[in-house]
Order: C-alpha cells, then sequence, then structure tokens
C-alpha cells in the first residue's frame, strides 16, 4: 500500500485535489452568492407585507379608534402562521398582541427595527412547552394616543433556505470529493499504470537493455502513440549503435595491420639500418603508411557521419551532368595511363536536390573502382558512365568491362572493408562502394550492382547504378 | 612566422609547437578560448590555428569575435567534428581554411605557409613568373621561353594555383580543393596522374626542372 505522500506525488492524485479545491471554492461562492440574493429577496418581500399591514391597521385605529384595533390584532392573531403582533404603552409595556418576551430595544425607536431580534411567541405551544425563541423583522409604529404598535414576521423561511442551501452545498462538495476520489482512481490506476509500465520498460532499456521495447496495446490511443514513438527511437538508437560497434571492431581491424606494419618496419629499421639513407628511407615509408591509415581513418569517419548525419543539410540543386563531366575529366588521365577508354555516354540532363560533393566523391569511387579492376582486362578495357531518366529519379550508370562480381558477392562488397580474395593484392582499402552507398542513402536512392550485359552473365563486367529517387525534380 | 596554436590538448599543441619551431617557425600556445582571444586581439601573427571544441569559449566564437573586431589575420579551423556541413559552418564563421583531425602535419603547414599574408598578395598580379615559365592571366595564356603552352582549361587552372604559390609546397587535397573544388581524398593518385601530365607539357624540351615533387607532402612549383 502506498503511503498518502507517495499518492499525492502521482499525477492523477494532484489533479483530482486540485480539482477538488477549485470546485469547492466555485461552489462557495456560489452558494453564498445565491443564498445572499433570495434570503435579501424574501427579507424584502417581508418588509412589503409588514408594511402593508402596518398600514391596514393604522387605519383601524383612526377608524374605529384603540377598540378596533385590538379587535383586529385579536383576530389576525389567532390566525395560523400570524404575523406578530404588539401594542404597548408608553414605558413599552405589552398591553396587548401575541408576542411574549421581546429583546431589549426593540421599541426604543419608530420605524424599522435595524436586524432581526429575538422573541417569544405566546400560543398554544409556548403555554405548554418550553418558550421558543424566534427571530423576526418588525416595523414599530407610534400611535397618536403615544402607544406604540409593532408588526413583525417571524424569519423563519429564510433562515430555512439558509439550511437547505447549507446542506445542499454539503452533498454538493461531498459528491465532488467522491468525484475527485474516482478520477484519482481510474486516471491513477489505469491510465497512470501504463505511464509506469513505459517507465519501467524505458529504466530497464536504459540499464543496457537495447532489445527491450515499451509495451503497446494496440488500443491505439495516446500511449501506444507515445510508445511506437519511443520504440522506433529505441530502434534508431539500436540501429546507430551497432554500427557504432561496426564500424569500431572494423577500425580496430584494420587499423591493427597497418599500424603492425608500421611499428616492425621502425623496429627493423632500427636495428638493421646500416646508413643514413636507410634511416630514411624508412622514415618515409612509415610516413607514407601513415598517410595511408589517416585517409583510411578519415574515409571512415565520412561514412560514419553521412550515416549518422540527418537528411538536407546543406543540399542544394546539383547537376548530375555537370558532376559527371567533372568526375570524368578528373579521372581521364587516370584511365588514359591505366590503358583503359573512360567514355561519358547518353546523358538525360537532371538536377537533383543533393550534396554535391558528396555525389561527386560516390562517383569518383565507384569510377576509381572500375578504372581499379578493369586495367588490364580483356582487349579493350572501358568504362562509360550514362544519366538516364528513371521510373523514381536520375539513375547514373557506370559500366565496366572488367571481370564482374559474382550474384552471390555483389551485396557484400557494398559492405565496409569487405573485399574480395582476389582483389586483395590490389591498393585500396575496401572502402569506396560501402560510401557510395552512404551517399546514396543519404540523399533517399540507392546504389545497385548489376552485370553489364546479364544475358551474358557475370564474366561481362559490372554496372554500377546510383539510383535516385524520392528528392528528384 | 609567427603561428598562434589554440589548441586545448597539451600534447598536441606541444607537437605543434616543436614541429613548427623546426621549420623556422615561431609558435605561441593557448590553452583555452578566452586566452587565445586575448592573445589575438592584442599580439600580430601571420596565422591563428584554432581547435573547434575549446574549454571557455568556442573556437567558432573566437574567430567570429575577432572578424567583429576587424582582425584579418588568416585563421585554419582544426576540427575533430566534420561533419557533412562543418566545412561550410566554419568558413561562414570567418576561418580561411578547414583541416579535419586526424591530419598530416606536412598538410597542416602546407596549408598554413599558403594561407601567411606575407606569402599571399599575388592574386591581384596579372602575370605570374617562374624563371622562364609565364602565365597571362589576362589573355589565359601559359609560355615558357616564350614559347606558348597549350593548356586544357583544367591544367590552366592547376598551373594558375601552383604559381600563385610558387616555392611553397602544395598538397594533392590542396589542389583537389581548389582546382576541382571537391573536398575529399580520391582513392588513387589522381591528382598525381593530372600534375604528371602538366609536367609533361611545361617541361618537355627543357632542361630545366620547374615542378618539384615534395615527398611525403605535395608538390612545388620553383625554379
Amino acid at each position: 500500500m502506498r503511503t498518502l505522500p507517495a499518492i499525492m506525488k502521482t499525477t492523477a492524485a494532484r489533479l483530482s485535489a486540485l480539482y477538488l479545491l477549485l470546485f469547492t471554492v466555485v461552489a462557495v461562492i456560489l452558494v453564498y452568492y445565491m443564498t445572499s440574493l433570495s434570503v435579501r429577496a424574501i427579507t424584502q418581500q417581508t418588509r412589503m407585507t409588514i408594511e402593508e399591514e402596518a398600514v391596514e391597521l393604522g387605519g383601524f385605529y383612526e377608524r374605529g379608534g384603540i377598540a378596533a384595533l385590538l379587535r383586529a390584532l385579536e383576530r389576525r392573531s389567532l390566525q395560523p402562521n400570524a404575523n406578530l403582533y404588539l401594542i404597548a404603552d408608553v414605558n413599552g409595556q405589552p398591553l396587548a398582541g401575541n408576542v411574549g418576551a421581546l429583546a431589549p430595544g426593540v421599541l426604543d425607536e419608530a420605524g424599522w427595527t435595524e436586524r432581526p431580534f429575538r422573541y417569544e411567541r405566546i400560543s398554544e405551544e409556548a403555554e405548554t412547552g418550553e418558550p421558543k425563541e424566534h427571530h423576526a423583522l418588525a416595523v414599530v409604529i407610534w400611535l397618536p394616543n403615544k402607544m406604540l404598535l409593532l408588526v413583525g414576521r417571524d424569519l423563519g423561511e429564510p433562515e430555512k433556505i439558509r439550511a437547505i442551501v447549507r446542506r445542499s452545498l454539503g452533498f454538493a462538495l461531498g459528491m465532488m470529493a467522491l468525484g475527485g476520489f474516482l478520477i484519482w482512481f481510474f486516471v491513477g490506476r489505469t491510465a497512470l499504470k501504463r505511464i509506469d509500465q513505459v517507465s519501467l520498460a524505458s529504466r530497464r532499456i536504459m540499464g543496457g537493455d537495447l532489445s527491450g521495447r515499451l509495451p503497446v496495446t494496440g488500443a491505439g490511443d495516446e500511449f501506444d502513440r507515445l510508445a511506437t514513438n519511443l520504440n522506433a527511437m529505441i530502434e534508431r538508437i539500436s540501429g546507430l549503435n551497432d554500427g557504432l560497434r561496426q564500424v569500431s571492431d572494423n577500425i580496430a581491424h584494420d587499423l591493427k595491420t597497418p599500424l603492425t606494419r608500421l611499428r616492425n618496419r621502425a623496429e627493423a629499421a632500427l636495428a638493421g639500418a646500416k646508413s643514413t639513407g636507410d634511416y630514411r628511407a624508412a622514415m618515409e615509408q612509415t610516413i607514407a603508411e601513415s598517410d595511408d591509415i589517416i585517409r583510411n581513418f578519415n574515409a571512415i569517419l565520412m561514412i560514419s557521419r553521412i550515416e549518422a548525419g540527418s537528411q538536407a543539410q546543406n543540399f542544394e540543386p546539383v547537376d548530375l551532368a555537370a558532376a559527371i563531366a567533372d568526375v570524368a575529366e578528373l579521372y581521364e588521365p587516370v584511365a588514359d595511363e591505366a590503358g583503359v577508354a573512360l567514355t561519358v555516354g547518353e546523358i538525360a540532363p537532371a538536377v537533383i536536390h543533393g550534396n554535391r560533393e558528396l555525389i561527386g566523391q560516390a562517383l569518383s569511387n565507384i569510377v576509381d573502382n572500375a578504372i581499379k579492376y578493369t586495367a588490364g582486362h580483356g582487349d579493350r578495357p572501358a568504362v562509360s558512365i550514362a544519366l538516364a531518366a528513371g521510373s523514381g529519379g536520375p539513375v547514373i550508370r557506370v559500366e565496366d568491362s572488367g571481370p564482374g562480381i559474382p550474384a552471390i558477392d555483389r551485396e557484400r562488397v557494398t559492405e565496409r572493408f569487405v573485399r574480395l580474395e582476389k582483389s586483395r593484392t590490389r591498393p585500396g582499402s575496401g572502402i569506396g562502394l560501402s560510401l557510395a552507398k552512404a551517399v546514396m542513402s543519404f540523399h533517399k536512392g540507392r546504389l545497385e550492382l548489376s552485370s553489364r550485359k546479364p544475358e551474358e552473365g557475370d564474366k561481362s563486367g559490372l554496372a554500377v547504378a546510383m539510383v535516385f529517387g524520392g528528392n528528384a525534380r | 612566422m609567427k603561428i598562434l596554436v589554440i589548441e586545448d590538448d597539451r600534447e598536441a599543441a606541444d607537437y605543434l609547437e616543436k614541429a613548427f619551431a623546426e621549420v623556422g617557425h615561431t609558435v605561441h600556445v593557448a590553452g583555452d578560448g578566452d586566452t587565445g582571444f586575448a592573445l589575438a586581439s592584442t599580439t600580430e601573427y601571420d596565422v591563428l590555428v584554432v581547435d573547434r571544441m575549446l574549454p571557455r569559449r568556442d573556437g567558432l566564437s573566437v574567430i567570429a569575435g575577432l572578424r567583429a573586431r576587424g582582425e584579418t589575420t588568416p585563421v585554419l579551423i582544426l576540427s575533430a567534428l566534420g561533419e557533412v556541413d562543418d566545412r561550410v559552418t566554419g568558413l561562414r564563421a570567418g576561418g580561411d581554411d578547414y583541416l579535419t583531425k586526424p591530419y598530416a602535419f606536412s598538410e597542416l603547414l602546407a596549408r598554413v605557409e599558403v594561407l601567411n599574408r606575407r606569402n599571399g598578395g599575388r592574386e591581384g598580379e596579372t602575370v605570374y613568373r617562374v624563371g622562364d615559365l609565364e602565365l597571362d592571366r589576362l589573355a589565359h595564356v601559359a609560355r615558357r621561353a616564350g614559347k606558348e603552352i597549350p593548356l586544357q582549361p583544367r591544367e590552366y587552372r592547376l598551373l594558375e594555383y601552383l604559381m600563385r604559390h610558387a616555392g611553397q609546397v602544395v598538397t594533392r587535397t590542396m589542389l583537389l580543393e581548389n582546382v576541382w573544388d571537391y573536398h575529399f581524398d580520391p582513392q588513387t593518385n589522381v591528382i598525381d596522374v593530372h600534375v604528371s601530365r602538366l609536367r609533361g607539357k611545361i617541361e618537355k624540351g627543357f632542361d630545366k626542372e620547374l615542378l618539384h615533387t615534395v615527398r611525403g607532402a605535395g608538390y612545388m612549383l620553383k625554379a
């Protein structure tokens, strides 16, 4: 069982308490206002009645003297629910009427009594039992013979209304307390239970269990939507986490070899170098090797950043035809030197929204690879770049007449550091295509590898397609 | 050359200090953004090397502050960041060049020397001359010993950049950035091939070598 302070910590309990308080305040104000209004109205009416009666009784006195007045009083006093009547002498001694004891000072002045006063009524009950005290409002008139006439009305009715209103106020407050409790019960026990579940699950996930997911009940309510979104977020975090782990594993693995080589060379130079020239050569090799490591490292970081990056930062219109021309121009001497014919084929002009740098880098990696693996293969090694308008968006296609990649290996070569066995001996880090792949997915596109001529099989050469989609203009 | 290095990594700063000193430059080191800003605004430096992530005051804010005071000292930003648009942010804040860690010192040195104002100022010259090689920037013509050398547009830009920084080492990445406007490392030595083509054009038939390869760093055009 939870203690009261713990219960008060839940949102529902706080809300209920707040609502209860608010309702109470409003209800009290409302009830007070209504009572005072109705009591005032009733008092007003009472005064009018009394005044009329006083005028009437005054008329009796004028027409028939004191005797007529007394007779009228006698008659009226005996009616049920009669008003109060009293005739007193100059000194205030009661002479006739249905009022017994009277609060002192009431008869001192003529006109309305300033406030309700206490009195005792002479009636049958009063004679038999305890004299009852009542409150009344009255008007006092000086008769011409110096006697006092008091006409008043019991205030029982307004008092009754006040009591009724108070009772109903109490009842209303009770109902509101009950309502507040019910709100707390339902919100607290059902909805908040789900929030508790969510926070419990998230604690578990924060504890390191990234495979955990928040419960989704299928009700499709706000909690489900929240849980679904949070789950998607966890999914993404877990994906990034895996990627990060993979990258660090790969970095460790990939850098270990060159670092070991670096160290061994330095050691060998220290042990075996005889001349300054030997040292120099060793140092130069060391520097060259370090540069390779740095380059690899930068490439890996680059991929990670692209993959982790949010889309469309610094995106601008990119003329794909111009990008192709730039890369072709950049690689033309390289291809020439490698004895590969690099040509730009059919170009269907296209402008996309993207990052020129990254597209240029991806394309140059693909072209670089193509030239590298096509060189020396076949009679007339050739690489061609073409730009076509695909159904979803523009497609840059780089075809080579190289040895091609067997279908089963195609997916693998776009992974980081994956280099097919036969290419291990060639320079390269195995990172070019994975960078191109990352760039393409950054542009909401994809990288497709296929045979250059599917009907002639894998050996006909490789075709790498940069398929843009989604953000094509 | 007098260089201010604002870098909080003590070891990296020490290394830079020593390495720059070895090639004859004076280096002051500031360990945080505030000190760096104070030094840079009171002392005359030729180049500032500013790390982006600094204690107390961020590197970009230091640069922006200096630029707001009208300081025009060239700034090279060093960054361990390197998001796709980091370079743009850095250059927009007032940096003149941007280098991502890890980097090779030869790369940093070459860039710092190119940034140095004392070596600069050739922007406005209409004719560049290195030995008997000259580049007429108005007529877009290169000549060696009075004989015109036919150049492709890109070869012209490459030669122009090399001649503007004659006597200084320019790295492959600097060439790629300034001549091709790409900011990535190409996989193979594409730049080398372009340079050797250009070398063929400007040196073929002449005895004197002008375009030198600087081992482990890049190239230098020098008479």
